[in-house]
């Protein structure tokens, strides 16, 4: 179960900037080749598609397998052509989608 | 708590043992590495450190399949990619990687997805990133699991078709087992 999106941006961006955006998330990304102390397998449960949309356009997105570390971080580059509003959505393969918002504040 | 670990666990003890067994493995060959630097006279036989250097890394047939899959019978071109990742990594569950392509990222010209591939882990796809010209710059960060120390392998897809490659060799002290 995913928790806690945190997304990192500028405070305040140039239009024209590229800027860095980053962002992490509380995940367990369980990868399914684990035993518990028993013996049994651990089912596989990890985050495995992560999307950036930018006033509803997709920007970046991101495939990920099981081997991407728990709790996964992304940075990725932007660059900066006005003000919007980032929309970040994590899905795990439970189906389990979580939505994060973020405003970017742009100067001219 | 005692009765617990007085039962006999089954096979988790193997699989833990083998990892305990490579982990162990792959500490004396840093240390040896790390005393080599220091040259003759230190009393590790240095051939032994540079065979331990020199031997190539294997990589799994599911690795194999999953490159010749990305690359569809294209031959990549190399040194596109600046490819950041620790030559020694202390702790596998956690490998910060950082990929960066000099690309425009225009319309015309921009770099497509960017594929990270394990040579050693049991699951050869680590990620895949897809970019749009609006990334301006091609370059992600994110952090990784290495259950061993092995080459990771990246590749992107440029927007002309062109498929470009880089590969690091990265030694793991802990693994991170069974990623």
């Amino acid at each position: 179960m995913a928790s806690n999106p945190r997304i990192k941006l500028p405070d305040i961006a140039k239009i024209g900037d590229v800027i860095e955006v980053k962002t992490l998330i509380t995940h367990v990304m369980e990868t399914g080749n684990r035993k518990d102390k028993d013996g049994n397998p651990i089912g596989r449960n990890i985050i495995n598609t992560m999307t950036a949309k930018f006033g509803h356009e997709e920007v970046f997105r991101a495939d990920l397998g099981p081997g991407i570390s728990a709790n996964p971080y992304i940075s990725f580059q932007m660059r900066v052509l006005g003000p919007g509003v980032f929309e970040f959505a994590w899905i795990d393969d439970d189906g389990v989608k979580l939505v994060e918002t973020a405003a970017l504040n742009v100067v001219a | 708590m005692l009765k617990n670990f007085a039962k006999p666990g089954p096979k988790i003890d193997v699989i833990d043992r083998r990892c305990f067994v490579r982990s162990a493995a792959s500490i004396a060959g840093l240390i040896a590495g790390f005393f080599s630097g220091y040259g003759p006279g230190v009393g590790i036989p240095s051939a032994l450190a540079q065979s331990s250097d020199a031997m190539p890394f294997e990589r799994t047939p599911h690795f194999k399949d999953a490159y010749a899959q990305l690359l569809a019978g294209a031959t990549p071109t190399e040194g596109k990619i600046i490819l950041e990742l620790p030559e020694v990594a202390e702790n596998g569950n956690l490998v910060p990687i950082t990929i960066a392509i000099d690309s425009p990222m225009t319309p015309v010209e921009h770099v497509k997805a960017i594929h990270i591939l394990a040579s050693g882990n049991p699951v050869a796809r680590v990620a895949t990133f897809q970019l749009t010209p609006l990334n301006g710059i091609a370059r992600i960060q994110s952090r990784m699991r290495l259950a061993r120390s092995q080459d990771v392998v990246v590749v992107a897809q440029l927007s002309s078709g062109e498929m470009t490659v880089a590969t690091m060799t990265v030694k793991v002290a802990l693994g991170g087992c069974q990623t």
